[in-house]
C-alpha cells in the first residue's frame, strides 16, 4: 500500500508569532521554522504502518518554498521513502492545497492519504476534509488509532464528549490528531540517509492547477491583551472577591 | 439575501451553540434557517423553532447524519446551498468534520472559526493559536463559515418558525460507523459551563486530579477542564482538554489549579469573564492573564478554598 503524506513548513511551535507592525501579517523573518506538529504525527503514524508491513512506500509531499525542501527532509529522515515538493512563493489558500494535492494524487495513485488535521500557522483545519471531498473519498477526521485491513481502514476519531469509530474504505484520506503516536526523532545516521533520497522538484505552475485566492487579507492584528488583575492572600479572600465580582 | 445554520445537537437536545450561530447569522443579514440533521429531528426541531429570528427550521432524519458521517452532510447541505448566500456551521469536532467538504464541493475558501462578523463578506478569526487575529474578506459569492460559539452571545428564545422537512441524502457507500464511546457525566458540558474548573500537570497523577479538581468543581457546580499536559500525562481524558487543540471555552468563571499558562492553554480560556489561578509558583504565566491570582500550593489552597465556600 503507497502511503502518500503530505507535511506543511510552518513556524516552530516553541516560537510566539508576533504580529507585523504593518498589520500585514505576522513576522517570519529569521524565526525558527519547522515541520508542522501534526504533520510530523501523520508522517510517523505512516512509518509505523511501513515498520508493520501495511504500508509499502511513504511518499511526503510539500507546497510552498524552497526551504520545504528542509521539511521534506526531515520527514525522509523519520522513514519516508522519497519526497515531492510543489513549489511556490504563493500563500495558498486550503482549498488551494487540496487542489494541489488532488493533483499529486492523480500521479501518485496512493491509498491512503495520511495527513495533519490542522496546521499551526492558519488553524485552519480544512485542508484534509477538502482533499478528500474534491476526490470524493470517504474520510476519517481527527484519528486518534487508524488500523488498516481488508481494504479498510478502521479509524477511532476524537469528536466532542468522546471516541468514534468508523471504517472507511480505501482509498481515503485520514487525518491524525494529537494523541495518534508521539513522533520520534530523526536519528544521525538517518539524517544522512534522508540526504540521498529522492527529492522532487515541481513547479506549481506545470500542475495546471487553479491557486487563485479567495480571501484578501485586511489586517492581521495582536489579541486584546488582557491585564493581569491582583493578587490575594487566601482562599478566603478569593471567595469573597468572587462574590463581590458576581460570579459565586 | 439567506442564511443557513447547521443546528449543534446530540440527536436527543439542541444545543446552545445554535442560538449563538444563529447571532452570527444574524450579524450578517437576511434571512436565518436552521438545519436540523440527524435522528430524533421533530423534537430538537422544535426547540430551535423557538429561537427569535428564525424564518425557518428544516429537519433531515437518517442513521447516517444521526452518527455524523461527514460525506452524509456534505450531500445534503450542498443539495440546500442553492438557497443560500451563507452556511454557518459551529465550530464543534462535528463542524469541522464536515464544513471544510461542503466549501470544496461548492468551490469556496471556508473561512474557519470565525469570531466576528464585520460585514456580509468580512470576518475576523484567530491564526498561530489566538496570538494575531485575521481580518478576511471573501470574494466568494456563497460564504462557508465555521463559527466559534463562545465569541457570539446566544441569540433569544420566543420565535415559533415554520418546519420543513427535506429528504435525507443517501447512505455514503464508503465510509460506515462502528460504534460511538461519548462520556456521560452528571457534570455540564465543558464548553457551555458557566464556571471551570480546570487542573494541570502539577496534579501529578489521576488519582490526585480526581480528589482535588473534581470536589471542587462538583461544589461550584462547574465543568471540569485540563491542560494539555495534564492530559497528556494520562491525569484527565482528552475531552477535559481546554486550548488550542483542545476545547475553547469561555465561562463567567475560569479556575486554573496547577496551571502554568503556556500559549496554547491561554488561547482556550482567555476570553473567560473572570480567571482565577492558583499556583506555587508566582512567576507562572497564568498570573498574566488572571483577575484574581492567589501564590500558594494547591493541597493547601483548594481545601481552604472548599472550607471557605461553605
Amino acid at each position: 500500500m503507497k502511503v502518500l503524506v503530505p507535511v506543511k513548513r510552518v513556524i516552530d511551535y516553541n516560537v510566539k508569532a508576533r504580529v507585523k507592525a504593518d498589520q500585514t501579517g505576522v513576522d517570519l523573518a529569521n524565526v525558527k521554522m519547522s515541520m508542522n506538529p501534526f504533520c510530523e504525527i501523520a508522517v510517523e503514524e505512516a512509518v509505523r504502518l511501513k515498520e508493520k508491513g501495511v504500508a509499502s512506500e511513504i511518499v511526503a509531499v510539500s507546497v510552498g518554498p524552497t526551504q520545504a525542501q528542509e521539511t521534506l527532509r526531515t520527514a525522509l529522515a523519520m522513514g519516508a521513502d522519497r519526497a515531492i515538493l510543489v513549489q511556490t512563493d504563493q500563500d495558498l489558500e486550503p482549498l488551494a492545497v487540496a487542489k494541489v494535492l488532488k493533483a499529486i494524487v492523480g500521479e501518485e495513485s496512493p491509498e491512503l492519504v495520511l495527513m495533519g488535521k490542522q496546521a499551526i500557522d492558519g488553524d485552519n483545519n480544512a485542508t484534509g476534509q477538502m482533499l478528500a471531498a474534491l476526490l470524493d473519498w470517504p474520510q476519517a477526521a481527527f484519528a486518534s488509532e487508524v488500523v488498516i485491513e481488508g481494504g479498510k481502514a478502521k479509524v477511532t476519531r476524537e469528536v466532542d464528549g468522546g471516541l468514534q469509530t468508523l471504517d472507511v474504505n480505501l482509498p481515503a484520506v485520514v487525518t491524525a490528531d494529537l494523541r495518534l503516536n508521539e513522533p520520534r526523532y530523526a536519528s544521525l545516521p538517518n539524517i544522512m540517509k534522508a540526504k540521498k533520497k529522492p527529492l522532487d522538484v515541481k513547479e506549481l505552475g506545470s500542475l495546471g492547477v487553479d491557486t487563485t485566492a479567495k480571501l484578501k487579507v485586511v489586517k492581521v492584528t495582536e489579541p486584546p491583551k488582557r491585564s493581569a488583575g491582583i493578587k490575594v492572600e487566601t482562599a478566603g479572600d478569593l471567595v469573597s472577591k468572587l462574590k463581590t465580582a458576581g460570579v459565586l | 439575501m439567506a442564511v443557513l445554520v447547521i443546528a449543534d445537537h446530540d440527536n436527543a437536545t439542541l444545543k446552545d451553540n445554535t442560538h449563538k450561530v444563529v447571532t452570527a447569522a444574524q450579524a450578517i443579514g437576511g434571512d436565518v434557517d436552521v438545519l436540523v440533521a440527524g435522528t430524533n429531528t421533530a423534537a430538537i426541531a422544535a426547540e430551535a423553532a423557538k429561537i427569535a429570528g428564525v424564518r425557518k427550521v428544516l429537519t433531515a432524519d437518517s442513521a447516517e447524519l444521526g452518527q455524523g458521517l461527514a460525506e452524509a452532510f456534505q450531500d445534503l447541505i450542498v443539495g440546500l446551498a442553492p438557497g443560500y448566500d451563507a452556511i454557518l456551521t459551529p465550530a464543534t469536532s462535528q463542524g469541522k468534520n464536515f464544513s471544510p467538504r461542503v466549501a470544496a464541493k461548492l468551490d469556496v475558501a471556508q473561512i474557519s472559526d470565525v469570531i466576528e462578523v464585520v460585514s456580509a463578506d468580512t470576518f475576523v478569526r484567530p491564526i498561530y493559536a489566538g496570538n494575531a487575529l485575521e481580518t478576511v474578506q471573501s470574494s466568494d459569492a456563497k460564504k462557508v463559515l465555521t463559527v466559534r460559539p463562545t465569541a457570539f452571545k446566544a441569540a433569544a428564545e420566543g420565535g415559533s418558525a415554520k418546519l420543513e422537512s427535506v429528504s435525507a441524502p443517501a447512505a455514503p457507500a464508503k465510509s460506515h460507523f462502528v460504534d460511538q464511546k461519548i462520556v456521560k457525566s452528571a457534570r455540564p458540558d465543558l464548553g457551555a459551563a458557566k464556571i471551570v474548573v480546570s487542573g494541570g500537570r502539577a496534579m501529578g497523577s489521576a488519582e490526585e486530579f480526581q480528589k482535588v479538581i473534581e470536589p471542587l468543581a462538583d461544589k461550584l457546580g462547574a465543568a471540569v477542564g485540563a491542560s494539555r499536559a495534564a492530559v497528556d500525562a494520562g491525569y484527565a481524558p482528552n475531552d477535559y482538554q481546554v486550548g488550542q487543540t483542545g476545547k475553547v471555552v469561555a465561562p463567567e468563571l475560569y479556575i486554573a489549579i496547577g496551571i502554568s499558562g503556556a500559549i496554547q492553554h491561554l488561547a482556550g480560556m482567555k476570553d473567560s469573564k473572570v480567571i482565577v489561578a492558583i499556583n506555587k509558583d508566582g512567576d507562572a504565566p497564568i498570573f498574566q492573564v488572571a483577575d484574581f491570582g492567589l501564590v500558594a500550593d494547591y493541597k493547601t489552597a483548594v481545601p481552604e478554598l472548599m472550607s471557605a465556600l461553605g
